[in-house]
């Protein structure tokens, strides 16, 4: 099952490293990592989505808890919560094309960021599976490059993850 | 006060009461080496490979409770102790390691004698620190002792680039005493209410039995694991690195379990009800086939790291605390309770155990005309009489050591259990001795591992340590041997040990006394010679039957049932 995890960790040298390390040494997936210091800079939020059962999932937990450099855990599945992830995708925008990029980005409520006479970069921010399907929508072999950050995730309600 | 990084370094260490740091020198660490002599309270131990200082600050570790210390240099010094930190975290033993790196401004641009030890070091540490700023390091270190000796302890590494420790800056030092982290607090007390479901699970069992581990010593828990075991009556198993928690004479002690546990151990895994698993992490060794494994058992675990429960096998009970702790509230519990567990259970289940115990799974060819490795560990015992501090290398002789030598108390037996680095028992042999100067220490060891760290007689010599190594010389790596016969039809794929040194002159050319044993009936005598050179080390070159194999057995993959006791006694 898919997990979205987020962790405070100390903002140090090698933290995300180790992180890294940990999922590569004990064999667990991992199919996105973000990170960026937050509000208090000596502070990171991280935010990993990965798949394992419910035993993995628990081990998981349970070692991203033991690294020294972590301070606070929250496994956003075990409740409701927000996921958004941001993609920019440069796209071929020649002739007919371009009327027709132009409405599937109204559509997706995607913002155009970007014009030449031949391309457009589309932003676009929502669950990773609005991602997907705007990528589907995009004709065939227009597609130039797609940037995606990896989910980014908060729990819903007044609480939050912090010191 | 103000002091140079260098000087911090060392007076850091002085600070936090360390006795023995054991080194190399190198270009990184100079200035530091220079602090050294400039002052007289810490002594350092001059090794002669960096595996060695770290194995030796490993053993010094291992037998005092105390954080072991290191201080190598950068490259290749830190790389050859990346073994002996390996082997610290797999055991969860405390060491600071220090270790020189090239200067900051030119890390990264592959230095002479850089490499990025934070980066090799990450995946068999407890955690590491790069000190970039001279500021930082009296914290640093700090930090470094406080992480290896508190939770579950183990190696923590700190490399110092050369600039950091510069002899010409100086800045004000001030140690830090106390020490948060928002980041690290491990468990100081266990659940209450989980402690007593546990006691309910206990005082429920019908066929009871403790299994317990290394993290019984490094809790210092022995004294309330006899209590335990005395108020209730259970059986208890140990794994090899719980040996010497509980005294190994007591009867209620079924001897080591596992690959080469006992019968009787093994058995009573199995057929157990009520498990209660002290500080002890379900290591395959142990477990054997995870769905064979304690099938009927409910199971109570305790362990100061979440992480190892529920990691290997699934836990009814678990309890996150300090094992000392924990077991003291268990045996409150369990005084103010009026219930007993059921008695009559409890002794048909002593009388199916003994009826295991009797078939007598450690017997041996005790008629042979050459010297079995088992005789041998038991003539080490009846001329010591445990008062004996052993260490151990990896094969055959540290298993026959654990099966044969009974030890009553704790940190006395020093192996490499998790890891299995052979060479690791003569350099923590040295770190034994020096923390134990008057007593008896022994290496047990075979002609394969020895090898790995011979250098380190140089440093026996050096600092005068008497210590005592048992070489089970039989010609091979035995374990890598037996492996060989049963499951590769005897191929002996370079497991045969050609062109081995004369062990006497080696061990005489260090300057040592050596002497080799052939025949049973004066292996005694040699043994009780060499214990009675109290200032010399003696080097015991005692050749064994090279076709003993380690009995029982229990195959990689199977349960603990299916246990291979002897050749011609084949499974229970």
């Amino acid at each position: 099952m898919r997990h979205i995890i987020s962790v405070l960790l100390e903002n140090e040298a090698g933290a995300l490293s180790r992180v890294a390390g940990l999922f590569s040494a004990r064999g667990y997936n991992i199919e996105s990592l973000t990170v960026a210091p937050t509000d208090d800079p000596s502070l990171s939020r991280m935010t990993l989505v990965t798949t394992g059962n419910e035993h993995v999932i628990e081990q998981i937990k349970k070692q991203l808890h033991k690294l020294i450099d972590t301070v606070k855990l929250l496994d956003l599945s075990e409740g409701t919560h927000i996921e958004r992830e941001m993609m920019l995708i440069k796209v071929r925008a020649e002739g007919p094309d371009r009327e027709e990029l132009k409405r599937l980005a109204d559509i997706f409520r995607a913002k155009i960021i970007d014009v030449t006479d031949t391309s457009y970069v589309v932003e676009l921010t929502g669950s990773s599976s609005k991602l997907d399907a705007y990528i589907e929508a995009v004709p065939e072999g227009r597609i130039i490059e797609v940037v995606r950050s990896g989910p980014t995730g908060i729990a819903r309600g007044p609480k939050g993850l912090s010191l | 006060m103000e002091l140079s990084g260098a000087e911090i370094v060392v007076q850091a260490l002085i600070d936090e009461g360390v006795e023995y740091v054991f080194g190399y020198p190198g270009g990184a660490v100079l200035h530091i080496y220079d602090a050294l002599f400039h002052q007289d309270r810490i002594r350092h131990i001059l090794v002669r490979h960096e595996q060695g200082a770290t194995h030796a600050a490993d053993g010094y570790a291992r037998s005092t409770g105390k954080c072991g210390v290191c201080l190598v240099t950068s490259g290749p010094g830190a790389t050859n102790a990346v073994t002996g930190i390996a082997t610290a975290y797999m055991d969860s033993i405390p060491l600071v390691v220090l270790t020189g790196q090239v200067p900051t401004p030119v890390i990264g641009s592959d230095a002479f004698q850089e490499v990025d030890t934070v980066g090799i070091t990450r995946p068999c540490v407890k955690h590491n620190f790069l000190v970039k700023d001279r500021k930082e390091l009296a914290l640093t270190i700090r930090k470094a002792f406080y992480i290896a000796t508190s939770g579950r302890p183990g190696p923590v590494v700190v490399d110092i680039p050369k600039d950091v420790t510069d002899p010409n800056i100086r800045i004000p030092y001030d140690y830090p005493k106390e020490i948060q982290m928002r980041s690290y607090n491990p468990a100081k007390r266990g659940h209450l209410g989980q402690i007593k479901k546990a006691v309910e699970a206990i005082l429920q069992a019908k066929r009871p039995i403790f299994y317990t581990g290394g993290g019984v010593i490094l809790g210092e828990a022995s004294q309330r694991l006899r209590e335990l075991v005395a108020l209730t009556g259970f059986p208890i198993t140990s794994t090899l690195m719980g040996l010497g928690a509980y005294p190994a004479s007591d009867q209620k002690f079924l001897g080591m379990l596992g690959m080469h546990g006992t019968y009787e151990a093994n058995m009573a895994m199995h057929e157990a009800d009520t498990l209660i698993a002290i500080g002890a992490r379900f290591d395959d060794r142990v477990t054997g086939k995870i769905e064979h494994f304690s099938p009927h058992a409910k199971i109570i675990h305790i362990d100061i790291d979440p992480s190892s429960i529920s990691k290997n096998v699934r836990v009814d009970i678990p309890i996150v605390g300090p094992v000392d702790s924990v077991l003291a509230d268990m045996l409150r519990l369990l005084r103010e309770q009026d219930m007993r567990p059921d008695q009559q259970a409890l002794a048909d289940w002593w009388n199916q155990i003994e009826r295991w115990r009797a078939r007598q799974c450690l017997a041996y060819d005790r008629n042979s005309q050459r010297i079995k490795p088992q005789f041998a560990v038991e003539t080490l015992y009846k001329v010591t009489q445990g008062n004996l501090y052993l260490t151990s290398d990896v094969g055959q002789h540290q298993m026959f050591a654990a099966q044969f030598y009974p030890f009553e108390e704790p940190r006395r037996w020093i192996n490499s259990g998790g890891l299995g680095t052979m060479g690791f028992g003569l350099p923590a042999a040295v770190g034994v001795q020096l923390a134990h100067p008057d007593a008896q220490v022994a290496c047990i060891s075979g002609e394969a591992s020895i090898l790995m760290c011979i250098q380190e007689l140089a440093t026996c010599k050096q600092y005068d340590l008497p210590l005592k190594i048992i070489l089970l010389n039989n010609g091979y790596m035995g374990m890598v041997r037996q492996w060989q016969e049963f499951f590769y039809e005897s191929r002996y794929s370079h497991s045969y040990v050609d062109a081995l040194p004369d062990f006497v002159r080696l061990a005489e050319s260090f300057g040592h006394v050596g002497m080799r044993i052939e025949r049973p009936a004066d292996l005694e005598p040699a043994m009780r010679e060499a214990f009675s050179r109290r200032d010399q080390l003696v080097f015991l070159d005692v050749v064994v039957d090279p076709t003993e194999n380690v009995y029982p057995m229990i195959e990689a993959g199977k349960g603990h049932h299916e246990m291979h006791l002897s050749p011609d006694r084949e499974l229970a």
